[in-house]
This record gives C-alpha cells, structure tokens and sequence, in this order.
C-alpha cells in the first residue's frame, strides 16, 4: 500500500522548470532514497509534499485518498514531517518550546507538563534529547535528533530528510541509521534525500532518481549498483577529478606557527595551530563546520586579528599583515562566502580586477580597454559562462566561483588559500574547481584546502589535517588516511 | 523640608513623563519581537492623541475617547502590516510612510473640526486619583493618573504574555526565525499581524495619555518625539519588558530633572537643559545597546521562496 503518491508534478520558478511532470510513491514501512545532484529538484519536490511549495500541476494522493497540502500545517495534519536542510528550529526558544510551537490550543503554556511530554516522546522513540536545553546551545547533530523527534512528537508517519548526513561526523551518520532502521521497524515510512550514493546503498530498500527535474528512474536498491545510480544521476559514465600519483613536494612555503585566534565573541577559536604547507602540494584540512575553519581562513587572508603566534609566506612574515600586504606576498585567496568577496552590481569585468586595480589605472583614471581585454581571455581560459559586462549577481554559482577562481589565479600566486570551493555547486562545476586546484598544485603552488567535503579533502589533498574545536588533531599523509579514521578525528579524539 | 518638596515633586513628575514612554515602548516591544520595526510609532502615537481628543471632544466622553484612540492605533498597526507583513515593504519605508501619514491626517482632521482658533479647544481632561490626602506629604507622588497605573501594571503583563502564553511563543518564534514558525504549521502573516496591531494600540494610548490626561488639550507638537524616544528605550530595554520600565524612569526622571533645574536661574543657555534628556539616552544606549541582541528576524520581511 502507497502511503503517498505524487503524480505528475510541475513547479514553476519564473522560466526554470524544477519539477517537471515527476511520479513518485512512497510504500508504507520503507526507506526511500530521493537521489540527484544539486539542482535536480529533489527538494523541490518534498518541498511541495510538505506544503512549503505550491505545486502548479499533479496530484497528491496520502493513503489512497486525494489530499491538498497548502502549508506545512496541512502537511502535518496528513502525518508528514520534514527535516529541512537548514534546520527550522529557533534558537533562543528551548528544545520543548520549539516542539509546541505548531500547536494552537490553550492560551497558556505549562512548561514543565511540556516538558514531560517530551522527555516521554523522547524515550518512546528512542531519540534522546534534553527538553529544557535551548537550542542555540546545541550540537548539529542534536539539533537534528530534535527535528526528528519534533516530526514524530506530532505523530508524523512519513518523515522527510533532507540530506540529513551533510552536517554530522560518520559517527553520528551511524546513530541517525540505526534510529531510522528502528523507527521503520515501527511503521515509519521515510524519504530521504541524498546525493551520496554509499548511504543511500546503505540504508534505503528503493532508489528514485531525477535529474535536471525530470524522472530518471526509480529503481530497487537491491537490484541495483554504485554504478548504475552513479550513471542516471549524473548521465554520463566517467565523474569525479582526483589526484593523480605522489609527487616530490618542494621548500617550504606557507608557515603557520602556534597561531591563536580569537572568533567574533571573543571565544577562542584557534588554538595552538601549526601548519606546514610546501611548494607543489596540496594540504587538505577536514572537519566539520564551525571548528575554526572560517577563522583559519580569515586569518590567512588578513582579514582576521590572531592573538598569537606566527605566519609565514616564503621569509614575509603575514602574521599581522592587512589584506594588501596578504595579496603583493603572493597569497592567493578563494574565500567561503564568494557572495561576500564580490560586488553583485558591479560586472564581471570590474569584479575581475577588485583585488589588482592599481595594474589597470592609467594616469590616473581606470584603463577600461585593458579591463575589458583581461576580462575577455579569463572568460575564454576560464571557461565563465557570461560575458564581461553582466553584473555578478545575475551569474549562477557556479560562474560565480569560476569568476572568483579566475581573479585570484590569473594572478598566479605561490599559495593558494581555498576555503570551500565547490560548496554549492554542482557536479559539473566541482569537477571544473577540483581541476583548477590540481593545476595549481602541479604548477608548484602550495595550496591550503579547507573543505568540509571529505570526499573532496580524499580526492585531492596530498597530506591531510583535521580541525576539531580550533586545535589541529593531526596530519595524515593521504595513503594512510582512511574516512574511518578522519571521522574519528573530526569527532575530536587524536590520531 | 524644601529638599523633600522638591524630591517628591520630582519623582511625579518622572512617572507621568514616563507614562505615554511606558505604553509606546511596550507597544513597539510588540511589534519588534515579531520581527517588525515600526517606525509608524511616531505617527501612532500622534493619531492616538488625536483621535482620542476628537472623540471625547465630541462626544464629551473621555472613555469613548480612549476607545477611539486604541482603535486608531489598531487600524495604523493593521496598515503597517499590510505594507511590511504582506507586501514586503522594507520596514523603514513603512514605517515612516505612516508616520508621515498620520500626522498629516490628524492634522488635517483636526482643522476640519476644530477650524483655526487662537484659543486651542480643550476638554475636561481625567481627573487624578485620589489615594492619599493632598495633605499628606507624599499624595504628590501616589496621586496620578489612573492610565499611568494601568501603564506600570502592563510591564508584568506584556512580559508575563511574551514569556509564558502561547501567543508570545508564536510571537517569539516568528521574530527569530520565521522560517521555522512556518515549518511547524504557525501562520507568520497572521501572528506578525496581531502584533502590530496590538502594539499600535498601546502606541495611540500613550499619544493619548497626553490629550485625555496630562493636558486636556491637543497642539501639532504634542508628541514632539517620544516615539523615536521609545525606539531608543527599546534597545536600552534589549527587548524584555521589565527593563521597559527602568527606560522611561531615567528618561522620566532627566526630563523632569531638567524641567526644575531650568527655574533654578542657572546662567545657562536653556537649549542646554532641554537636551538634556536626549544626551543621557545617548549615553545609556552606548552603554546598554552594547550588549543588546535585536531578534534576529528584526527588518526582515518573511517570504516563502
């Protein structure tokens, strides 16, 4: 028995179709898999299925019977929840403030009974949480368990995922599988959304692909391989850029000794961290977000005071150096929020030459023929999907980064400071960022990778660090680095 | 003996200066933490003031009058959302488009009834509670106006209502993260709505503190400010009632202050005095607004994507 079915939904955003005449159903008691890259519109369509989108055409059929879902409140009244990839939780409200949050009845809240209740929803489930905690005081990974619970406390029984492993340490992915798998053996049926093909053969008994919005296919996960849901993923054979062999690394060339870093509370965020990156090579630094990576990369890029300690480009000592002395050392910086490193209303051209502008004035005045010719070859070497007088922000992500990409290494620097390159972009733009970045390395450049891709950090680094609460754990030459045990170090226990 | 006079003349003046302070800033506490910034405050206040001496003017009722004004109040609260709530307005915008609005309708209003007299038309204003005999020394101070009560008696209301019923809850949860209040099934436009519209109520009660109680009488300059003076007080408050209260006694009790030291014959300018107040809300919000945290939805109109 179906215990939804979705028939031929189409969503509509302006002339971007993301839901396009798709068919899905979900069988009571299963694990099903919603597969495809970035863009493929599998939020989309849960996002609909949870009222949060209005679809424009199909149908919603919840336990045979025809349903219209406006909002999330309908959504919950049919007995679906959703955890969303940002979590929808408030911060400031405690955990049992934010499970009530829906309900309506009673003028007055009695804490302590709500409390109560959820601490016995909690043991019921078998999903632990501390009702009187606030949220903002919590982990990721807690956060998480309070959105499943939230869902279930309203007696959901189909619960939506949505990519519910970006944001937790293999350790934590364990304890969120185990919980499904008992949760289905009580009834639950869950979708979840992923584009990670392992926990997907992992976990899930059925497998719905789409691609570009469209239907690619729903398959059985037991009759089915690595391969094949690789392939109508992506729709081509071969993905995926990695390092190719070892190479003899060369001097020394970033030095970062014993630097302390303080966040923007005044905590320490950087404690105590030595990094040693040489000519030729790619040091790749794991963990999971908010464990100092942000700071780490402010500081390298001047851009952030460290309380001590020391760096080093070459003999140029940076460690108290502004964002100018950082660029005339040769430091190269592809920062994490390209959004804040651009100027939106200015055009490619212009964004091109932000962080050089005195190499294109003449007498005085901006050299705009020589502007728009720079702009025009790195467009051409770089592949930018835009011509040089669009304003930045009409560019997609992807063209975004490969605008950034084509600034800071045009100018061919010696270290390559790459936080995050292909945080929300899509295969074919990740491919061409991991590229870029082995180019770099076989041009001699150091290069620092921060990423909280393990994948990523695995497929190019020749040495890997990992970051947990802003003290380096260790460093791992590639050969010996397993996910294994990069997960135990990003969950903080040493090497 | 003079000493004692003076003090206790002092602490009375500050609790009726602070009582139009106390209702404008609850009303904005309102408003902002549903994630609204009403800049509308200014105006609000001074429709309330308005409308409250025109229906008590007229109907010769004081407490009709007062119902006017909280209804005016609503309507503005009910125009602010519409603009910033369900239009998406940018909330500055909004909130000055009304204020601009108001005023320019009282006024308006105002010369359409009252016509252009040299005299302003007043009424008999609500009388002051007696609870001590005018003899006893201190009846200066317990002898206030029954609103300015009421006023004092809403702080541990509102901050019982925004921390302990569900409705604050809602009204919490949609100033953080509106994203997650719809999630849960809460509907932001509504719960933001009745905010707004609760807190222009308060706001037109405290603009009409002024006409129906302290003055009895309505003059174009009536408000003069004390709405942007709530906007202030509600940082120095970091947005929690209780603090409300120890806002409008400072800016109370300066203004108060300064009112005395002017007849002093203190050899001053007396521009000097009357900035007084505004200098020590600067002061205070330099010191208080430090620490300050807005709700973070605050300026932020919700949309689904």
């Amino acid at each position: 028995m179906h215990a939804v079915e979705m028939k031929g939904i189409v969503k509509r955003f302006a002339d971007l179709v993301a839901s396009d005449h798709v068919d899905f159903n979900l069988e009571k008691g299963e694990i099903h898999a919603l597969l495809g890259e970035n863009g493929a519109g599998k939020t989309t369509l849960m996002r609909i299925l949870y009222g949060l989108y209005t679809a424009d055409e199909g149908q919603i059929i919840i336990n045979e019977k025809p349903v219209v879902i406006h909002s999330p409140k309908d959504a919950i009244k049919n007995g679906i929840g959703m955890v969303t990839q940002h979590f929808t939780l408030v911060p400031t409200l405690t955990v049992a403030e934010n499970m009530v949050l829906g309900e309506t009845a009673g003028i007055t809240l009695n804490l302590p009974a709500l409390e109560k209740k959820v601490a016995e929803a909690s043991e019921k489930f078998g999903i632990p949480v501390k009702p009187q905690a606030l949220i903002k005081h919590l982990s990721v990974g807690e956060r998480q368990r309070v959105e499943i619970l939230k869902a279930l406390y309203h007696d959901a029984n189909v619960l939506i995922l949505d990519e519910p492993t970006a944001v937790l340490v293999p350790q934590e992915v364990d304890m969120l599988f185990e919980a499904l798998t008992r949760l289905q053996k009580s009834g639950l049926s869950v979708i979840f959304i992923s584009h990670h093909l392992n926990e997907v053969m992992q976990i899930c008994q059925k497998v719905t692909v789409l691609r570009d919005g469209k239907l690619a296919g729903t398959v059985n996960v037991a009759d089915t391989n690595l391969k094949e849901l690789a392939n109508m993923m992506v729709g081509r054979e071969n993905f995926g850029v990695k390092r190719q062999g070892q190479r003899e690394r060369g001097n020394l060339e970033l030095k970062i000794e014993n630097i302390c870093a303080s966040d923007k509370k005044g905590l320490p965020a950087l404690k105590d961290v030595s990094l040693d990156v040489h000519q030729g090579e790619i040091l790749g630094l794991a963990g999971v977000s908010g464990n100092g990576q942000t700071e780490l990369s402010a500081v390298l890029c001047g851009m952030h005071k460290i309380t001590s300690g020391k760096i080093f480009a070459g003999d140029v000592d940076l460690s108290h150096a502004t964002t100018s002395d950082v660029c005339a050392a040769g430091v190269g910086r592809i920062p994490e929020d390209r959004h804040a490193n651009m100027v939106g209303e200015l055009s490619v051209a212009e964004n091109l030459i932000l962080d050089q502008m005195n190499n294109f004035v003449k007498n005085g005045i901006m050299d705009y023929a020589k502007i728009q010719k720079n702009a025009e070859e790195l467009i051409k070497s770089f592949n930018i999907k835009a011509s040089a007088g669009d304003r930045v922000r009409t560019l997609s992500g992807g063209n975004m980064q490969k605008v950034m990409l084509a600034r800071t290494l045009s100018q061919n620097p010696r270290i390559v400071i790459a936080s995050q390159p292909t945080r929300g972009l899509d295969v074919g733009a990740t491919d061409y960022v991991r590229t870029v970045l082995l180019e770099q390395r076989d041009r001699g450049a150091a290069v620092l990778l921060l990423s909280e891709d393990l994948e990523e950090i695995m497929a190019l680094s020749d040495r890997i660090a990992v970051i947990y609460g802003g003290r380096i754990m260790g460093i791992l030459p590639a050969h010996e680095a397993t996910a294994e045990k990069l997960g135990l170090m990003m969950a903080g226990s040493a090497a | 003996m003079d000493s004692v006079l003076f003090i206790v003349g002092l602490i009375a003046a500050m609790l009726r200066v602070a009582t139009p302070l106390i209702y404008g800033t609850l009303g904005e506490l309102f408003s902002e933490r549903a994630g609204v910034l009403n800049l509308g405050i200014e105006g609000t206040m001074f429709l309330g003031a308005f409308t409250g001496f025109a229906v008590a003017a007229t109907t010769g009722s004081l407490w009709l009058g007062l119902l006017g004004a909280i209804l005016a109040g609503i309507l503005a609260g009910l125009l602010m959302s519409l603009l910033s709530v369900r239009l998406g307005v940018n909330q500055h915008v909004a909130g000055l488009g009304i204020t601009l609005l108001a005023t320019g309708i009282s006024l308006f209003a105002f010369r359409v009834i009252f016509g252009e007299s040299k005299v302003p038309p007043s009424i008999e204003s609500f009388p002051m509670l007696q609870i001590l005999p005018d003899t006893n020394p201190l009846a200066p101070i317990t002898n206030q106006y029954l609103l300015t009560f009421i006023g004092i008696a809403l702080i541990p209301l509102v901050w019982w209502i925004i921390s302990k019923t569900r409705f604050g809850l809602q009204i919490r949860a949609v100033g953080e993260n509106p994203e997650a209040a719809d999630a849960a099934g809460l509907n932001v436009y509504a719960i933001r709505t009745r905010a707004l519209a609760i807190g222009g109520a308060l706001m037109a009660v405290g603009g009409a503190f002024l006409t129906l109680a302290q003055l009895g009488s309505f003059t174009f300059g009536i408000v003069a400010g004390r709405g942007w003076v709530c906007i202030a007080l509600i940082i120095f408050a970091n947005w929690h009632a209780v603090n409300v209260l120890w806002g409008a006694l400072i800016f109370g009790g300066v203004q108060a202050l300064q009112l005395r030291l002017q007849t002093q014959g203190i050899k001053l300018p007396y521009e000097l005095f009357l900035s007084l107040p505004y200098v020590v809300t600067i002061i205070a919000l330099t010191i208080a607004g430090r620490n300050a945290s807005a709700p973070s939805a605050l300026l932020k109109a919700y949309r689904r994507e």
